[in-house]
């Protein structure tokens, strides 16, 4: 595929099908072509599922100007919206609405009903926590035989643990919960797959809405349940909500803890930094960088233009879609010098890795600290962690909306 | 420098107290930016500078 197709948009050429692969051999890069747009024709169209063409945007500075842009929106019931796949298209009518799926004035509510846990004074605070699970797993890991999956000893349960804390998830319920998530995260999943999916998580928030409603504690589900007692949303909004902190906020961090736990221990130089340091400030720098590099929200946020937009020497047409492929604007040349390296003293906070504009992750703030502290203790406390395996047998996400790896032996 | 925030277009990302923390707060409550220091020290101004580039809701106005 060659960057003169990606450049497409007068109709003589074929657009590109999107998503593409990677590159064999590059599990770190976001695939080739993407990679040349963002430098050079930041504003061009892909083909997706339903022989659509939508707008890819994939450089930096263009992003930031649409995901700023009131006239593009997030309602996914808008006719000719780009939507993931067939099984999105099919429930976004019978989604409640929400932060995911709603613009101001709507969004702005239900965002400030969801953003007191995550503030940064309130996600500091809990630092410490972190810190002491990091070591348990860690403790329970080097206690266990060697190899082992780092994915289910320390990535999957760090964060998950976490999440369940701050909304009041029974812990012993979250395997259940993540199966269902991973059927709705599944690009190919068919319609009625994804809507069994989609109501179990549904329903599971919605009962335990219902339950803290009786019974109050302090966690997020007992305030938003507080909000349906008090008539300002309704459970099926309070459950909508809920589904999308849970969802977002274990599988994410998962896949950065150890996705970048790969491509450190394949930059040895990289991880030198972070094993013989510890400076929170080295390690929260470190953050910043992979969060640039792995790019793991692969799959392109998806929205549409309520009116025509000029953009980048183009138009975007009003009803037309837009893709927002955050990973390509995170190796855009024009931000990043040399943005295929790896380098852990780069000033990188610049980056798209939680979005950017109104729909910016709420959890970003948490993620944060799971990743610094996670990525500060780790190393240091195993400074010799290896690969229990050759790289090219590691499967990876391709599919997933978070890009990852399904499992990481190592040992040490 | 003079700093001035929109709390209305604020997203409560929180990007800016990382930034900035003596110049910028969060309401404990929904996380809505408040603005600590108008007037920031002038060992704050990059990181003010920074906070501003990086908000997402591009709340934050400085005038140098």
């Amino acid at each position: 595929m060659t960057s003169s197709q990606a450049q497409d948009v007068t109709g003589t050429v074929d657009p590109p099908f999107f998503p593409m692969r990677r590159e064999a051999g590059c599990p770190f890069d976001p695939p080739p072509p993407l990679r040349e747009a963002a430098g050079q024709h930041p504003v061009s169209r892909v083909r997706i599922w339903n022989g659509s063409t939508p707008w890819i945007i994939t450089g930096h500075a263009e992003q930031r100007e649409l995901l700023s842009d009131p006239r593009v929106s997030v309602n996914d019931r808008l006719p000719g919206f780009p939507h993931w796949h067939a099984g999105m298209e099919q429930i976004s009518a019978r989604r409640a609405e929400s932060v995911f799926n709603t613009d101001p004035p709507e969004h702005t509510r239900f965002r400030r009903m969801m953003t007191a846990p995550f503030t940064f004074k309130r996600v500091s605070a809990m630092r410490s926590v972190i810190k002491e699970i990091t070591d348990d797993l860690i403790d329970q890991m080097l206690a266990g035989p060697k190899p082992a999956d780092l994915v289910e000893a320390i990535a999957l349960p760090l964060p998950t643990r976490m999440i369940c804390t701050i909304m009041g998830v029974p812990y012993e319920d979250h395997a259940t919960f993540q199966a269902q998530a991973a059927i709705g995260m599944k690009k190919d999943a068919d319609a009625s797959e994804q809507f069994a999916s989609f109501r179990w998580q549904h329903d599971y928030l919605a009962n335990l809405v219902r339950a803290r409603a009786a019974e109050p504690r302090d966690d997020v589900v007992s305030d938003l349940a507080q909000r349906v007692t008090d008539g300002e949303v309704a459970v099926e909004e309070a459950a909508a909500m809920g589904v999308g902190l849970f969802v977002a906020g274990h599988e994410t961090s998962a896949n950065m803890i150890a996705l970048a736990t790969l491509a450190l221990l394949e930059h040895p130089d990289q991880l030198a930094i972070l094993r013989e340091s510890d400076d929170p400030q080295v390690a929260a720098k470190a953050a910043e960088e992979l969060l640039r590099y792995l790019g793991i929200i692969h799959m392109a946020q998806r929205r549409i233009a309520k009116e025509d937009i000029k953009i980048g020497g183009q138009t975007i047409k009003a009803g037309e879609g837009i893709l927002i492929e955050l990973a390509a604007a995170n190796r855009d040349p024009r931000v990043f010098p040399e943005p295929d390296v790896l380098d852990l003293r780069r000033p990188a906070s610049a980056h798209h890795a939680f979005g950017f504009g109104l729909h910016q992750c709420i959890g970003q703030q948490l993620a944060r600290v799971e990743l610094q502290v996670v990525y500060g203790t780790l190393f240091r406390r195993i400074p010799t962690l290896s690969l229990a395996t050759t790289i090219d047998k590691i499967e990876f996400k391709h599919d997933g909306l978070a890009y990852g790896v399904y499992h990481l032996p190592v040992t040490w | 420098m003079r700093v001035a925030v929109d709390q209305d277009k604020c997203v409560a990302a929180g990007q800016c107290v990382a930034a900035a923390p003596a110049v910028f707060d969060q309401r404990d409550e929904d996380g809505v930016v408040v603005l600590v220091k108008a007037t920031p020290d002038a060992a704050e101004e990059d990181d003010v500078r920074q906070a501003a580039s990086v908000c997402p809701a591009l709340a934050i106005q400085v005038q140098d």
